[in-house]
């Protein structure tokens, strides 16, 4: 064991670059379907996520009201996923006779949006709350509506702290959602699940790397977009400014001074 | 006009922050609030554009009773400037000054060119607008709030503090370019202020408040300055009360002695009948004074590092306050008049200037 250490990464890597292991064959699922199956859970759940969180807790940051549903959001994040899957696919899946992949897919994408929610409600209630109360006190005095402080001032300015939730939460579904090969469907847990079982330690490790890698890309993608979205003046990403003659702070004026002595 | 109709406001914890409030605020004057932490100014303020609703009373804007409008529209008409300025941080100067016309849905490019002479005339340079307001100082971004609640040429402007949060040096500077301003705009404004020589220097009307939410006093400055109505209002406006009210008293046409003087850049003089000898331009501008008992080498001439420039200048017509601070700021005790243009019209002494503030009427009117 102690000096496989160098075989290890090296099965890996044989694993991972055998062209035979990504198409799928008569006997097996390979490694792009598995993504595919993979990308879909996390983007469904993610969804359907997003559709929930989004407009609470912009509702909840700009009205301030039902602050309570943050917090018991955050406690569903105590649930033990694997508990809650297999009690949700023994409630669900029977409904389905016949059809048993929905009857696995909806537990699992119920897990997973429980699992999304907390971090993007806490973080867009959290970023509308934190709008600094002269800026809203500026917008709704100056005679913009509810949703026009909402849409045009708060939401913008709560960019970051969403976007971070979301990527924390995209994290999240990738890393779990390898569960949903506790139950027959497909994914990238599949090759860890079966990789466990063979003791082919190869196929185990290389589903995880292939996991991790999913995430990292994942999280570059959001970043990319993030950029684009948040407004500099928040990132504080200016634009460069060819700013070669100091600030005229305007002189100090002595008449003014005389005038009104 | 704004006017106040016995309006009285109870928060829910039975603080009443406004007690019973008569108030008119006149057309195109700027009509002052101020008075100590807590007494309602900001509650008396943010009653007008309602961002707090009266508990009863009327608020009239013209002869339009506030409560009939819908808010949103009501505070399209009016100008709001509060403390921290509150920019939007993620738009740019030009937009956060266009926010009100681009709601009222003026055309975008208008609004923005309208926005850009706004900056100009708040003093602040083109290239700002596509600045975020991080970008800039804490003045430079008041210049922004107020010419943002500017940006619609709303009739009416309400400002809560406005200059509170700058240095004392930038306060002086927004306070004198917004008196300007003021001059060529005309507007109703409302202004809150704790600082009483803020409120005495912008004020056309001064509106003392004590906590309660009692109005104490109305007036213009001079008039509080010299007839404040009770103790409380005396405490507040100030001990040195009587010197600040001769800033209202002008001192009429000053009659100067001549003085004479020497070229800036022209060879040191010798030999004078007095210890100082005032410097002047090209323009007769005057530079400083020079101190005669002072050796300096022969040949040498009259430079900017010779000069004693401590003393203020007084314009002719300015005030009786700031001829006695020319005096008593002057090194040679002489304090120095200018007209109009700055240039030097002669000098006249503290003795002078005390004769004038005793041939004043007793009860000074402005
Ligand atoms: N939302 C509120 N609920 C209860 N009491 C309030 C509320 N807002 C203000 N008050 C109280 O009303 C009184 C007047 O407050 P206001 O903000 O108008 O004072 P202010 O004159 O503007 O003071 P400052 O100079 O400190 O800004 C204070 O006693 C304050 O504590
Ligand atoms: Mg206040």
């Amino acid at each position: 064991m102690a000096t496989g250490g160098g075989d290890v990464i090296g099965d890996v890597v044989t694993w991972l670059t055998d062209p035979s292991h990504w198409t799928d064959t008569r006997f097996d699922t390979g490694i792009i379907t598995q993504l595919l199956a993979h990308v879909r859970f996390c983007a469904m759940a993610l969804l359907i996520a997003l559709a929930i969180a989004l407009p609470l807790g912009l509702f909840i940051g700009h009205t301030d009201r039902g602050r309570w549903l943050v917090a018991a959001a955050n406690a569903l994040r105590a649930l033990p996923t694997v508990g809650v899957l297999v009690l949700l696919t023994v409630i669900i899946s029977p409904q389905f006779q016949g059809r048993t992949d929905t009857g696995f897919l909806i537990p699992t994408v119920i897990v997973l949006v429980l699992l999304a929610v907390p971090p993007i409600l806490a973080n867009t209630f959290a970023g509308v709350q934190n709008v600094d109360p002269g800026v809203r006190d500026a917008a709704s005095g100056m005679g913009m509506t509810g949703s026009q402080v909402l849409f045009r001032v708060e939401l913008p300015i709560s960019l970051p702290l969403i976007f971070s939730g979301v990527r924390s939460a995209a994290l999240q579904l990738i890393a779990t959602a390898t569960v949903a090969s506790y139950l027959p469907l497909g994914g990238l847990g599949r090759f860890i699940y079966d990789g466990l079982a063979q003791q082919d330690y190869p196929q185990m490790i290389g589903g995880g790397v292939l996991v991790a890698a999913l995430a990292l890309l994942t999280d570059l993608v959001l970043a990319t977009v993030q950029r684009y979205v948040v407004s500099r003046g928040i990132t504080g990403r200016y634009a460069n400014e060819r700013t070669a003659v100091p600030d005229s702070r305007l002189a100090v004026l002595p008449e003014a001074e005389v005038a009104r002595g | 006009m704004i006017r106040f109709d016995s309006v009285t406001k109870r928060y829910p914890d039975g603080t009443v922050a406004v007690d019973d409030l008569e108030l008119v605020a006149a057309s195109g004057q700027i009509t002052v609030l101020v008075g100590p932490s807590g007494c309602g100014k900001t509650t008396s303020l943010r009653m007008v554009n309602r961002m707090i609703e009266p508990t009863s009373g009327t608020i009239w804007l013209d002869d339009e009773d506030t409560a009939s409008m819908a808010t949103h529209e009501l505070r399209r008409r009016i100008g709001y400037v509060i403390q921290h300025a509150g920019l939007f941080p993620h738009k740019t100067i030009v937009d956060n000054v266009a926010t009100v016309p681009f709601l009222l849905g003026t055309d975008k490019k208008r609004a923005r060119s309208t926005a850009m002479e706004l900056l100009e005339r708040v003093g602040l340079p083109a290239h700002f607008a596509k600045r975020y307001p991080a970008q800039l100082s804490g003045g430079q971004q008041q210049r922004v709030g107020v010419a943002r609640a500017l940006a619609a040429d709303p009739p009416v402007m309400l400002m809560d503090e406005p200059f509170s949060a700058v240095d004392p040096v930038v306060r002086e500077q927004l306070q004198d370019e917004f008196l300007r301003l003021q001059q060529d705009l005309g507007k109703t404004i409302v202004f809150v202020t704790h600082d009483i020589d803020e409120a005495v220097k912008l004020g056309d009307q001064v509106a003392v408040l004590r906590v309660g939410g009692h109005l104490a006093q109305v007036a213009t400055p001079a008039e509080l300055l010299s007839r404040p109505v009770d103790a409380f209002v005396a405490g507040f406006v100030g001990r040195d009360r009587g010197y600040r009210a001769l800033g209202f008293a002008t001192a009429g046409t000053l009659s100067t002695r001549s003085e004479p003087t020497v070229a800036t850049g022209a060879p040191l003089p010798t030999g004078s009948d007095d210890d100082w000898l005032l410097a002047v331009d090209g323009a007769r501008a005057p530079q400083g004074w020079l101190d005669m008992r002072a050796s300096a080498p022969a040949g040498a001439t009259v430079t900017d590092g010779l000069l004693h420039r401590g003393g203020t200048l007084v314009t002719q017509g300015g005030s009786l306050r700031a001829a006695l601070d020319a005096c008593l700021s002057s090194p040679s005790g002489r304090g120095v008049v200018v007209d109009e243009g700055g240039a030097l019209v002669g000098t006249i002494t503290a003795a002078e200037v005390l004769e004038l503030i005793e041939a004043r009427e007793p009860e000074p009117r402005t």
